[in-house]
């Protein structure tokens, strides 16, 4: 049995795609003016000169000409509003400055460390989900034990810190037994524990909420129906059952991303991984303010680009949807 | 077994809440007295969680800095559901324009998702203790401001709420006796599971370098001053870790159960 075509562009709901797609659009370019906004105003409460950060930090001995060059380099000596303009179209236009503390283009460093962190991120999702979909699966057939063990997970997850989990893991599979090494070296040996460390909380997480659903699901009368029509316990589960299951996993999305992104800061400190994480946070710790900046949007950025590819999935997968 | 787990929890709240108000009864030993000659001891009867780089014990220490680290974990939750409070009482009472501006609002401070809000809050106030744990309560209160928004929304419909409209009840009364305690009901759930996340995240900042510092004897502290020591001295991280932890999971049986009461009744 196939897919209903219905989901497809090209048949009859494309009508109601073009509107909602727009509408979709208009609200994630205003969110991302917001979050930039917020976020350039923010920055303005940083007490101290900006000057100061970008010649070495607080107590700099620089001279007060090389104060006055750096404040015309960097823009600081326009206006406030000019300078709110300035940097939306350098927004607009891509750029996002260049780092105080390591004095490259901040894209150009966001560039380089995008790709570690973005495996790491969907490889820990593939885990985590796997994970999900089996405990899912096994509590939905099996009785108590499975229950209890998705739910000890699902306590374990909600209360581990990333860090401790990392420290537990690497004591344990580093130190112990010397199967993966404690930092995380190129290739896929080094991937195998800041992956877990991610995976592990996210699945217990995921395991729930599936669990509820597709519990919820057995007992519908869609499944009674697919039943009745003869259809095997196997593909009720799999055809009927997980696909409404899918629904409420799918929207915990954009707070997997959330959590993926916080747990990547933490994960790549730790494992002495490059990625976003890490300069995100020495960045935090330098104030280096536009390479802090830069990491913000991009990931406000995925975090929209996410929530938007949930909602098609969700219009995807759940047919009510696209009936209203 | 489902049933015992909360009071589990409810023991081992118990347990912290003495940690805390009387660590002189666990541990009398005093937490900040160095003793050079013994330092980086391994956990043994005389120390049993170990001693640290300048030979202090660990199990002291970690006795003693229950109370602050409790402390940071409810002053963030409370923070984050002051102000979700505000913003949801705001969106699901006030005028439509009102609650379509702060549910914007809303949705652009879920652009920075996790501890991303946090880490934008600590680079402009600086890292430290204060800053940090305001910084876990602004991350966490969209979250709460969302569920109390659509908690309101559905009590404001309430029949007993139109009843004390009809009986010339004042907005004031009606807010105070009819709404607040129903929204609280939920209330108290969110924050049972909340104490426990935020000690978690506090701790996470602590232990990147942004929250509490050493000596203090805290455990975010203990966890980032163990941190050059992780490979070598494991026990000056896992124990602190151990507690937060505890505390957190405590508060996370003690939530669900709560939880799954009210959803029975």
């Amino acid at each position: 049995m196939a897919l209903p075509v219905g989901a497809l562009p090209g048949s009859g709901a494309r009508r109601s795609w073009v509107p909602w797609a727009l509408l979709r659009l208009g609200g994630v370019a205003f969110v991302l003016w917001a979050v930039a906004t917020v976020t350039f105003f923010a920055i303005r409460l940083i007490p101290g000169d900006p000057a100061e950060a970008i010649l070495g930090g607080p107590g700099s001995q620089a001279s007060a000409a090389a104060f006055a060059q750096a404040r015309v380099d960097y823009g600081l000596d326009q206006p406030l509003f000019v300078q709110y303009l300035q940097y939306l179209g350098r927004m607009l236009r891509g750029e996002l400055g260049t780092s105080y503390a390591l004095k490259q283009p901040v894209i150009a460093i966001v560039g380089e460390n995008l790709g570690g962190t973005l495996l790491l991120a969907v490889v820990s999702l593939i885990v985590a989900a796997a994970i999900a979909l089996a405990l899912a699966a096994w509590s939905a057939r099996g009785g108590r034990v499975a229950s209890g063990v998705g739910w000890l997970l699902e306590v374990v997850a909600a209360a581990i810190p990333h860090f401790w989990l990392a420290i537990s893991l690497i004591l344990l599979f580093s130190t112990t037994f010397g199967w993966f090494p404690p930092v995380s070296v190129p290739g896929p040996l080094g991937l195998v524990l800041p992956v877990l460390t991610l995976a592990l909380p996210l699945s217990g997480f995921l395991a729930q909420v599936m669990r509820e659903s597709i519990l919820d699901a057995m007992a519908s009368p869609f499944v009674l129906a697919a039943r009745a029509r003869g259809e095997g316990s196997g593909g009720v589960f799999w055809r009927h059952a997980l696909r409404h299951a899918a629904i409420p996993a799918i929207g915990l999305a954009g707070w997997a991303f959330g959590s993926l992104i916080s747990g990547a800061v933490v994960v790549e400190t730790i494992f002495a991984r490059p990625g976003l994480g890490r300069s995100l946070l020495s960045a935090v710790q330098q104030r280096d303010v536009p390479l802090v900046l830069g990491v913000v949007l991009v990931v406000a950025l995925g975090y929209m680009l996410v929530t938007t590819l949930t909602d098609v999935a969700d219009r995807l997968v759940d047919p009510r949807l696209r009936a209203s | 077994m489902r049933r015992l787990l909360p009071w589990i929890g409810i023991a081992a709240l118990l347990f912290l809440l003495i940690a805390a108000l009387a660590p002189g009864l666990l541990a009398p030993a005093d937490p900040l007295a160095i003793h050079p000659t013994q330092s980086f001891r391994a956990p043994s009867f005389a120390h049993l969680f170990g001693t640290d780089e300048s030979g202090r014990d660990i199990f002291t220490r970690v006795i003693h800095g229950t109370g602050a680290s409790l402390l940071i974990g409810v002053s963030a939750t409370a923070i984050g559901i002051g102000l979700a409070l505000v913003f949801g009482l705001l969106a699901g009472l006030g005028p439509r324009w009102l609650d379509f501006g702060t549910t914007r609002f809303l949705e652009v401070l879920f652009a920075f998702p996790g501890l991303l809000l946090a880490l934008l809050f600590i680079v402009v106030y600086g890292p430290g203790v204060v800053t940090s744990t305001i910084a876990v309560g602004l991350a966490t209160a969209p979250g709460y401001a969302r569920i109390i928004r659509s908690r309101v929304l559905v009590v404001r419909r309430a029949p007993y709420l139109e009843a004390a409209t009809v009986l010339g009840r004042s907005w004031w009364f009606r807010l105070w006796r009819h709404l607040l305690p129903n929204v609280a009901g939920s209330l108290f759930v969110l924050v049972t599971l909340g104490i426990g996340q935020s000690i978690v995240w506090a701790s996470s900042l602590s232990y990147l370098g942004l929250g509490a510092v050493p000596p203090a004897a805290e455990w975010g502290a203990m966890l980032s001053a163990g941190r050059t020591y992780l490979t070598s001295f494991w026990w000056m991280t896992f124990f602190p870790g151990l507690f937060i932890m505890i505390s957190a999971v405590a508060t996370t049986l003690v939530g669900r159960g709560l939880q799954e009461r009210s959803r029975d009744s």
